[in-house]
């Protein structure tokens, strides 16, 4: 490839540098993980409370969803829920008579990691609100308080510190997961990473940068949960 | 309080909005599927992320030529067809050859284009590709190509062994490092290929396989879904007016290693 | 704020999306899906299964025993060895596992021209290690990962055995390499078997990836094969999902049954 920058000119931006691509790739990667994340959040929240609180239906239902997701590979899930998911979705709308929505890869990718982090995310909140000593809880209904109040006074203060570092840990899962999203050919850093490196042949380069740049997000991240966890703690005793 | 749950809605109502907005805002253009690899001379990114490419050349002036609103969306090459099917793109773009098989799953517009299938190897100067030479030997393809059904078809039962890869690129890689003797490819495809620094260094020609259409197929179409009749004789109509207006040749001008190898609508 | 009436809403329209999936999926599979592909396939099938197997039981053999020295190394040893371990374990566990198996396989290979370069004999003299399957690549990708995985998690083990244990054994005057063998490894195995089955679930897990390098375990068999061939994407992708599931509940169950006969005093 005559005439092509050698490292580091690579990875400038620009129109000969490919080092805004990867950025671009990452910011992309690390959208679809905090909304993935976020969307598994709330499944947990919701899972995690059926699973204490609910009829044994409902129980039965959110233990078959997290066994099943959690012994699938998360690189299948994303190929069946990815082309399945779109066309069941798609087939349900045209039948029931609107107009077929596109899901375009970044809706998808969000949709599928939320659903696969939810599963994750229902056991952690379910084990932390468990440890929650029954003695609070008892408290708070003698007081008469609502369940609603309960849940938002109560039980998601006191769960807290014991789900960081369970929550922390799906964080990071969810950012390295967003690398499988590249299997189906939607470009987040670990596809634009590849077609770096395809058109240019500086394999190492280009890993080895990606590989930088979700180390950095990971160290990141593990301070602000670090910070979080610190705060949330706030006049417990230390961990050691 | 109120204030947290007052950014925490915006926030939702944000992600939701921006979601939405990336699903639906495309929904009146026409999607064509392009595989997220390199495949030079006819569709690759180049460094300021743009795609470019005699295929990409093309698909503009399509575009022009319907009056459409096309979007390009990268799809992985070994989902293209599912993708298709299920609704994530309209138009398959990406170099597919129309074959009786794909033809039972999807349909096809008229070809754009046609080059032969050739193999390249180590330089070593044998330049035997017949079925029985090549035993012992590995032959890398990517997968879902007419090349590999004919690599499938004649060189595996002679006894070569088969190896499948997702993109091209990767199989060039492969071939460069040593990793595999052969690799079967589009002509035109390889020819870019062995004009670069690595396959320059490593490869050169060594044939064309003998055509057989039932698994060659008929050149390279766009792959359409089978109820989408109407935007099959859209592109249809476009191809037979870009050949009448020798926009083919025009195009084919600025990629002038394709000139007098590929075959156009235009005669 | 009514939220009894809530609730109901949600749960029925849960229920309602649940069955309605439920009955969509039994149709499906009575009524439309085709399974004739796999009275074709299946000796492809089986000896995917058998590459998957392969992959995934050495990955976490191999990636254990380097684990150890890993771990051991962060609580007791050199502080120069100790910090290169903990490098170890933070690049190994802060990169996804794809990117290190892509820059193994592909930047390994991408070597090997450059190598030829300055080496001409080198294509001949080392055409085995040119020629290696793509399994290998993927074997040593795993078992990296899975050491820098569980070197972390040996860490966490080597650190909760309770002190007393180990200064009653130097006390009774046990060198300090039957400290290790006979008192502080086998206790730290039993505290971190629990964990450890999760692990080895996850590493089953990870093990679709090699497909993406060539390898033709069951993943590849079934993308790269069978529904490239047939065009049938979703009854294949569904038979792996169920392989994959058997595979960890016999894992879950036979590790369950490990930690019943293992003794644990508390």
């Amino acid at each position: 490839m005559a005439g092509q920058p050698g490292f580091p000119e690579i990875l400038a931006f620009g129109p000969t540098g490919y080092g805004d691509e990867l950025l671009f790739g990452a910011a992309v990667s690390v959208a679809i993980a905090i909304l993935a994340y976020t969307l598994g959040l709330l499944i947990g929240l919701i899972g995690a409370m059926s699973k204490l609180y609910g009829s044994p239906l409902t129980r039965a239902i959110m233990q078959g969803y997290t066994t099943l997701v959690r012994a699938v590979p998360e690189l299948i899930l994303i190929l069946i829920l990815y082309y399945a998911g779109t066309a069941t979705l798609n087939r349900l709308l045209e039948s029931s008579g609107f107009a077929a929505i596109a899901i375009n890869g970044f809706a998808a990718a969000v949709l599928v990691l939320g659903f696969v982090q939810g599963a994750y995310s229902t056991e952690v909140l379910r084990a932390a609100i468990q440890a929650i000593p029954v003695g609070q809880m008892e408290a708070a209904r003698a007081y008469g308080m609502s369940p609603w109040l309960i849940f938002r006074r109560i039980t998601v203060p006191s769960m807290l510190p014991y789900a960081i570092p369970g929550l922390a840990n799906l964080w990071l899962i969810v950012t390295k997961d967003t690398a499988l999203i590249a299997v189906v050919g939607y470009t987040e850093l670990a596809l634009a990473t590849r077609q770096a490196a395809g058109n240019t042949k500086m394999y190492f380069t280009f890993f080895m940068s990606a590989g930088l740049i979700y180390l950095i997000i990971t160290l990141v991240s593990q301070k602000g949960f670090a910070l979080l966890e610190k705060r949330v703690r706030r006049g417990q005793r230390k961990l050691t | 309080m109120k204030l947290n749950r007052r950014i925490v809605l915006a926030a939702a109502a944000a992600a939701v909005a921006m979601m939405a907005g990336a699903s639906t805002a495309a929904m009146a253009d026409i999607k064509f599927g392009v595989a997220a690899e390199p495949y030079a001379p006819y569709s690759s990114k180049d460094a300021s992320g743009k795609w470019v490419g005699w295929e990409i050349d093309l698909m503009n002036q399509l575009c022009a030529q319907m009056n459409e609103k096309c979007e390009l969306v990268e799809v992985a090459w070994d989902g293209i067809i599912p993708a298709l099917t299920s609704k994530q793109i309209d138009v398959i773009w990406s170099s597919m050859s129309i074959t009786d098989e794909r033809k039972k799953t999807i349909d096809f517009s008229d070809m754009y284009y046609n080059t032969p299938s050739n193999v390249i190897g180590q330089k070593n100067g044998d330049t035997d590709i017949a079925p029985d030479h090549l035993k012992g030997k590995i032959i890398g393809v990517q997968v879902s190509t007419t090349h590999e059904r004919y690599a499938q078809k004649y060189f595996a039962p002679a006894g070569a062994e088969i190896k499948t890869y997702s993109t091209q690129d990767e199989a060039n890689n492969d071939l460069a490092a040593g990793r595999v003797d052969y690799i079967q490819a589009d002509s035109t495809a390889l020819d870019a290929f062995l004009k670069t620094e690595q396959g320059k260094q490593c490869c050169e020609l060594k044939g064309t396989v003998p055509d057989d259409t039932s698994v060659l197929g008929f050149g390279v179409g766009a792959g359409v879904r089978k109820e989408d009749t109407a935007l099959k004789e859209k592109i249809n109509a476009a191809i037979a007016e870009l050949a009448k207006q020798k926009k083919f040749a025009e195009i084919t001008k600025n990629y002038p290693d394709l000139q007098g190898i590929i075959a156009t609508p235009e005669k | 704020m009514n939220f009894d009436l809530l609730k109901m809403l949600i749960k029925g329209i849960v229920v309602l999306i649940l069955v309605g999936i439920l009955a969509g999926l039994i149709y499906w599979l009575l009524t439309v899906s085709q399974w004739s592909w796999m009275s074709v396939y299946y000796t492809l099938l089986i000896k995917g299964l058998w590459l998957t197997l392969l992959l995934w039981i050495f990955s976490c053999i191999l990636g254990m025993i380097f684990a150890i020295p890993i771990g051991l190394v962060q609580v007791t040893g050199p502080s120069w060895l100790a910090a290169l371990a903990k490098g170890y374990c933070t690049v190994i566990r802060g990169t996804p596992l794809l990117l290190q198996l892509w820059l193994i396989y592909y930047g390994l290979g991408s070597l090997f021209p450059k190598i030829a370069m300055v080496f001409p004999d080198f294509r001949t003299d080392f055409m085995w290690l040119i020629r290696l399957d793509a399994f290998w690549y993927a074997l040593l990708a795993f078992t990296l990962s899975f050491a820098g995985y569980e070197g972390e998690i040996m860490r966490g083990a080597f650190l909760g055995v309770p002190r007393g244990e180990l200064e009653a054994a130097r006390a009774i005057g046990m060198s300090p390499w039957k400290v290790l063998t006979r008192v502080w490894f086998p206790r730290a195995v039993r505290l971190v078997l629990p964990t450890l089955a999760g692990e080895v679930v996850l590493q089953l897990k990870s093990t679709p990836l090699a497909m993406t390098v060539t390898v033709m375990d069951l993943a590849g068999v079934v993308r790269n094969r069978i529904t490239q061939d047939t065009y049938i994407v979703y009854e294949p992708l569904m038979l792996l999902a169920v392989i994959y599931m058997c595979l960890t509940f016999l894992t879950v169950w036979a590790f369950s049954y490990i930690e019943k006969k293992v003794p644990q005093k508390r």
